[in-house]
């Protein structure tokens, strides 16, 4: 695959876009990035015709990809903006003195019924069920007020008419329709809608939650790993996610590296697991830091639901559903890291969570890195390629080249060193089309998004 | 030695980042938490156990082999500070007993209803994660190994360590 480029950047709200037009050039030119603005997540709908991302700030951008014209072949549907909204504001916890970040944390799409699209998308304590849905008629014509909504005088009121539904302006609003609140104690880190599309899952450092998604004022517990003396706790839960066809079967992840499987017919509290994924440790690695980077942030079904895959600080790791003692594959996403994980201990890069995303074939893996740099690995040729999203590379429609990072000795021309690493950019987010090669990839506050040459 | 030196240095870190995580926007997260913890731990054991064996040794060599019969050889080569491999042998509680109180307080922030019921200031309760009191003696012990870190520059041996931890400087 050889990707070309356009990028997209988060659009200025509508209220303030005069100061933001003189302020952003400024913050970009100078690379800049105010912090409401960082990406946090990334997702394509069922049939890729939406992205959505989610921001520190809580806001939600939908990208709408445009519809294919026979006279512009060139331009094979790019995606611009459809709706941006404010999902979740900072709120503060009076009770515990603590406030509840508004950062949206996980985005995922609920599958299409009818004209209006639905996403869920959480931050640290609430998630919302938001409807997408057009207007592009206005009914005219009413008569106790006027063409402004203004009341009129009854007096002045001298015949009756229907009115009438008129076409204006394309408008795509956004309403939360559902709540779902007060359900966990600690962080939300996943959400998950299942395949029965009527239920969906929310999971905590410590507990995992299954809701109806008509109904928000109860939910059922599922998962429950605190101990009762929390001076014993020795893991947490990292991830979690529904089995995409059947809808009794997940999966969640720990910060010890291992992912449980359960199935929810076997009982009401999954807390007993059907099958246990684990990698023994190589002892010969053994370091300070061998639990922060065996620690795993993210796992994800294929698409086939015959694999698991999972995010561990250094590797992806590919697993077959029918083996549970060792992975199928393991991919170094950037082991020249290994003997700098005190410095990324002390920068605190150590504790970065990359995500990781399937082609829809199944066929190829992608995660994010260091630098901007973003890896994909071929499962059938086994051959890897590392490429960055950056400003510079990615002019529209220009082909990305591939990078390499070069080890120590002798640097070859295009190589950068190990130290040259710019840590503070960091790709965590990434999505992939369902079925065509187009990815999104967020790179601090900028969207990338990437498709195959067009020959 | 220089172990040892790394031990104590990722401890003050570990300790650092765990009082910062308080005061974090969104308040304390406990994966993170837990990381940390784990850290201090690794970092503690090797410290501890480094610090009997540099005791033991100038008295008899053999001893120190005897005493701790689970240790592995440490790495000590200059640029892989990391590679050194962890003792994590519970079952030498000889050495572990006078250091397992606190050993349970780096576990994981304790809850105790008694200790949180007093008002303080803004915060009317406390979520179970918060450190409790018991976390400052964790702060002398910071304290006491940052200085013992500066005496060792200044080249004094370890043995008298302990008796030059009163000097702050």
């Amino acid at each position: 695959m050889s990707p070309k480029a356009s990028r997209a950047t988060t659009p200025p709200m509508e209220e303030d876009i005069d100061t933001r037009k003189i302020n952003s050039s400024f913050l970009r030119d100078h690379n800049y990035a105010t912090e409401a603005d960082i990406i946090s997540t990334v997702e394509f709908n069922a049939t890729g015709e939406l992205l959505a991302t989610g921001d520190k700030g809580g806001r939600v951008v939908v990208f709408q990809r445009e519809q294919e014209s026979k006279n512009q072949p060139q331009r094979r549907g790019e995606y611009n903006v459809y709706s941006t909204f404010q999902s979740h504001e900072p709120e503060f916890d009076y009770l515990k003195s603590l406030e509840i970040e508004e950062k949206i944390n996980k985005i995922r799409w609920l599958p299409q019924h009818n004209a209006a699209y639905f996403l869920l998308s959480t931050n640290d304590k609430t998630v919302k069920l938001w409807k997408i849905s057009e207007r592009d008629k206005r009914p005219e014509g009413y008569n106790l007020k006027d063409e402004d909504g203004r009341i009129r005088d009854p007096a002045t009121i001298t015949t009756l008419r229907v009115p009438v539904l008129r076409p204006m302006d394309l408008m795509v609003e956004a309403t939360a329709r559902r709540v779902y609140s007060n359900a966990h104690t600690y962080h939300i880190n996943s959400i998950s809608v299942n395949s029965d599309y009527e239920t969906f899952m929310s999971t905590d450092d410590l507990r995992i939650n299954l809701w109806n998604l008509e109904i928000t004022n109860k939910s059922f517990n599922i998962v429950d790993i605190k101990p009762a003396n929390m001076e014993e706790l020795t893991e947490v839960i990292t991830a979690a996610e529904f089995h995409p066809n059947q809808c009794n079967t997940f999966v969640y992840s720990s910060s010890k590296g291992s992912i449980r499987l359960c199935d929810m017919r076997a009982s009401a509290l999954c807390d007993n697991h059907s099958k246990f994924f684990e990698e023994p440790e190589d002892p010969s690695n053994r370091s300070f830091f061998s639990e922060i980077i065996s620690s795993i942030s993210d796992v994800k079904f294929s698409h086939n639901g015959r694999y698991l895959m999972t995010r561990d600080y250094l590797t992806v790791k590919v697993w077959d559903l029918n083996m549970e003692s060792k992975p199928l594959e393991t991919y170094q996403v950037h082991d020249y890291l290994r003997s700098k994980l005190c410095s990324l201990y002390e920068n605190d890069c150590i504790f970065d969570k990359f995500e990781c995303v399937w082609n829809g074939s199944d066929s190829v893996i992608m995660t994010g890195s260091y630098n901007n740099f973003f890896r994909m690995f071929d499962r059938n040729t086994k051959r890897d390629v590392t490429l960055e999203a950056s400003r510079e590379n990615s002019k529209p429609r220009a082909i990305l080249k591939p990078r390499k990072v070069c080890l120590g000795g002798k640097r070859r021309k295009d190589e950068i060193s190990v130290d040259s690493l710019d840590f503070s950019k960091k790709i965590l987010h990434t999505a992939w089309h369902p079925s065509e090669n187009i990815i999104a990839v967020a790179a601090t506050n900028n969207l990338y998004i990437f498709q195959d040459k067009v020959n | 030695m220089e172990q040892n030196t790394e031990a104590k240095r990722i401890m003050a870190l570990s300790l650092g980042k765990m009082y910062s995580s308080r005061s974090q926007r969104g308040g304390l997260r406990l994966h993170r938490s837990l990381l940390l913890t784990l850290v201090m731990r690794s970092a503690q054991d090797i410290y501890h156990s480094s610090r009997v064996v540099t005791e033991i040794w100038p008295a008899n060599g053999q001893h120190a082999q005897k005493a701790l019969p689970a240790e592995e050889p440490m790495d000590t080569s200059g640029a892989q500070f990391q590679t050194c491999a962890l003792t994590t042998s519970p079952e030498d509680s000889q050495l572990r007993c006078a250091k397992s109180d606190e050993n349970k307080e780096n576990l994981e922030p304790v809850r105790s209803n008694r200790r949180t019921r007093k008002r303080r200031g803004k915060a009317a309760g406390e979520p179970d994660f918060l450190p409790s009191k018991r976390a400052r003696i964790r702060m002398e012990a910071a304290e006491e190994l940052l200085s013992a870190q500066v005496t060792e520059l200044c080249g004094t041996n370890c043995l008298s360590e302990r008796t030059c931890s009163s000097h702050v400087l």
